[in-house]
């Protein structure tokens, strides 16, 4: 039934050139309410500059954004977040030597009072930033304590807690997952089918297929800064992706000369083996 | 997949009293050192004359006078930027008005307007060329630096033939607005002769240092700051206007540096070209005494009053040591600046990392 209505986020068509690179050539995408649109591709893809594009850093060289199908101009970042787009980028945007409060109420800062007596109103954004990273997961007591002092997986999760709090239409994440252990990576995909089951489109970029599989309702495939292709959930396997994302033949190739590797060997431990005939060589770990 | 949905993540933080809170605190590092270098000098001098009423009204001058500078200066340099123009601006705002009062016999406060004007406009002008060059404001301030402190010794040359302007006591007398620049808080009749005079600079210092503070730690602005100084990308990426804050902080250097360049020349009577030289550098010593990083992202306006406090004490302290002078000052100075980093840079260290 959502169907109908047009997708939250769209970008149909377009380009970005950074001098004479190609960042990006002719690609479309669209993620609706309530869906996830797994961006994959390999290093360099294109993929952080598309999202870009979509959180208001870059400008498209040519092509539209269209928001809930109307045309979307956006000429800051502070415009996508004004109009409850929010992106973790794949460089975090978390700052070590501020506090997790204030970290998480960059430039959407709650203030109190009027005129000159304008304030911060950091007691209340404690508490906000407490309960979010609870919901998140992670009890913090003194949400003064810089962000410095967090392990990674919990600066990222002070990024995404963020993006959740201020992500009212759509939310945005640059690779959350490559650089977290299993376990903190699974909190980071649980979280991004909550914000999915609470109507928010989501775009979650990776080039790890194992972590997109599961969630992602669409494929969106990019390969050299041009669309490989958009499937539905179901309509792929993970070699079809690996395949369209320009590693399945890399892949193939790697495990031939692995073949080849463990094959020569094995023949060389027979070579060196020859002189006393009684022993049997070892068989080759496989 | 089917594991619980809301994870039971046991708590990582430790509670942190408020002791150990306080020394992971920007500004620690500065009240100790205060507290030290007092004690040093209380020591050296015994007390005589540095304990007196007008060794404290001394030290008090002078830390006001850098101080004002300081709390500026450390808000810049915690957007990550530097102002190396505000020792240059110290002398051309001086000029400014003493020429408008002396030169073209304008009214004491269109004088001090059009001072400030001139020094804001300059502030503006050099940020807007940071932010659109994207040039390191190191380079930039220098080269105003320069231009100013030159501007201002040809042009007054050209205008009076002189390189210092006379003859403002004349114009300010009696003027009420020049009282906010000159007046005197507290004067204490010593009884062996001689007078301590607690100054007007005092006053604007715990002002300015005060509004800074509050500005930094209080308002969204200050939040700003500190996000743009620790990643200007990241922080334009989360909607902080980070063209906005560096040049209003531009424009707040420079506004100080008039504020300091109108008390002197209206309490000494005179404005020299040569006026300030040196001064960014101390002002920067003092933000940094005060707990600043140079890398910016860190540091206290709170922190700069007691750094400013520290370059009181000290260059009166040395005055009354026995067998030394205030040549010294300069050597305790720079001293004071390599053992204020290294132990700032300790602190912050093991605030940003300790407790893993
Ligand atoms: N600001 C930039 N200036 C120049 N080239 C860029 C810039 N950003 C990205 N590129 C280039 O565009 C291509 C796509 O980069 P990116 O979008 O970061 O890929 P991905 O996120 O998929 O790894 C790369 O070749 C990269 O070098
Ligand atoms: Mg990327």
């Amino acid at each position: 039934m959502s169907d109908t209505a047009p997708p939250v986020l769209e970008a149909r068509g377009v380009s970005k050139y950074f001098g004479r690179v190609i960042a990006l050539e002719d690609v479309s995408l669209s993620v609706r309410a309530g869906e996830v649109n797994c961006l994959l591709g390999d290093n360099g893809a294109g993929k952080s500059t598309l999202i870009k594009l979509l959180s208001g850093v870059y400008q498209p060289d040519s092509g539209t954004l269209l928001m809930d199908g109307q045309p979307l101009e956006l000429a800051s970042p502070r415009d996508a977040l004004d109009r409850g787009i929010a992106t973790v980028f794949q460089d975090l945007a978390v700052m070590p030597l501020m506090s997790i409060t204030r970290n998480f109420f960059l430039g959407s800062e709650p203030t109190r009072g009027s005129g000159p007596f304008r304030r911060f109103d950091l007691a209340a954004c404690d508490d906000i930033a407490r309960a979010q990273m609870r919901e998140i997961g992670i009890e913090v007591r003194d949400t003064s304590q810089l962000v410095g002092t967090l392990s990674g997986g919990e600066r990222q999760t002070v990024a995404i807690a963020r993006a959740e709090y201020f992500g009212a239409r759509a939310l945005i994440l640059d690779e959350p997952t490559s650089a977290l252990g299993v376990k903190e990576a699974a909190i980071v995909l649980r979280h991004v089918l909550r914000a999915r089951s609470r109507g928010l489109a989501v775009i979650f970029i990776t080039h790890n297929v194992q972590h997109a599989l599961p969630i992602g309702d669409t494929f969106t495939i990019l390969n050299h800064g041009r669309l490989a292709g958009t499937y539905r959930r179901g309509e792929v396997d993970l070699e079809q992706l690996l395949r369209l994302m320009g590693g399945g033949e890399e892949l193939n190739e790697l495990a031939r000369e692995l073949e080849e590797l463990a094959r020569e060997n094995a023949g060389a431990r027979v070579a060196r083996t020859v002189p006393p005939p009684a022993e049997v060589p070892p068989p080759p770990a496989g | 997949m089917s594991t619980a949905d809301a994870p039971a993540v046991p708590a990582r933080t430790r509670r942190v009293n408020p002791l150990r809170r306080f020394l992971n605190r920007p500004e620690f590092g500065a009240v100790a050192g205060t507290i030290l270098v007092f004690l040093v000098f209380l020591l050296l001098t015994g007390g005589k004359g540095f304990l007196e009423a007008r060794g404290i009204a001394g030290q008090l001058q002078v830390a006001a006078q850098i101080g004002i500078l300081g709390a500026t200066v450390s808000l810049l340099m915690i957007a990550g930027e530097f102002d190396l123009s505000i020792g240059s601006m110290i002398g051309a705002a001086g000029l400014v008005l003493a020429l408008c009062l002396v030169h073209f016999q304008l009214p004491v406060w269109l004088a001090v307007i059009i001072t400030f004007a001139f020094a804001i406009g300059w502030g503006f002008l050099q940020g807007w060329i940071v932010v659109r060059t994207g040039l390191p404001s190191f380079l930039v301030t220098l080269a105003s630096l320069f231009i100013l402190r030159g501007g201002s010794i040809g042009a007054t040359r050209a205008i009076t033939n002189l390189t210092v302007v006379s003859g403002v006591n004349d114009k300010i007398a009696g003027d009420p607005f020049a009282a906010l620049f000159n007046a005197t808080l507290l004067s204490i009749t010593i009884p062996g002769g001689g007078r301590a005079d607690f100054r007007i600079e005092i006053l604007w210092w715990i002002i300015i240092a005060g509004l800074a503070t509050w500005v930094l730690l209080r308002t969204r602005f200050g939040n700003w700051i500190f996000g743009t100084g620790g990643s200007a990308t990241a922080a334009r990426n989360l909607g902080v206007p980070v063209a906005r804050v560096k040049i209003s902080l531009f424009m707040c250097t420079a506004a100080s540096a008039a504020l300091l360049a109108t008390i002197q020349v209206m309490s000494v009577g005179s404005a020299d070209v040569l006026r300030g030289q040196n001064k960014e550098f101390e002002a920067i010593i003092t933000a940094v005494i005060g707990g600043t990083a140079l890398s910016g992202g860190f540091g206290s306006a709170l922190g700069s009053m007691f750094g400013a406090l520290t370059l009181g004490i000290t260059q009166l302290g040395i005055f009354f040591v026995p067998g030394f002078n205030t040549d010294w000052y300069q050597v305790v100075l720079g001293g004071l600046l390599l053992a204020a980093v290294i132990v700032n840079d300790y602190l912050r260290r093991r605030a940003s990392e300790a407790r893993r």
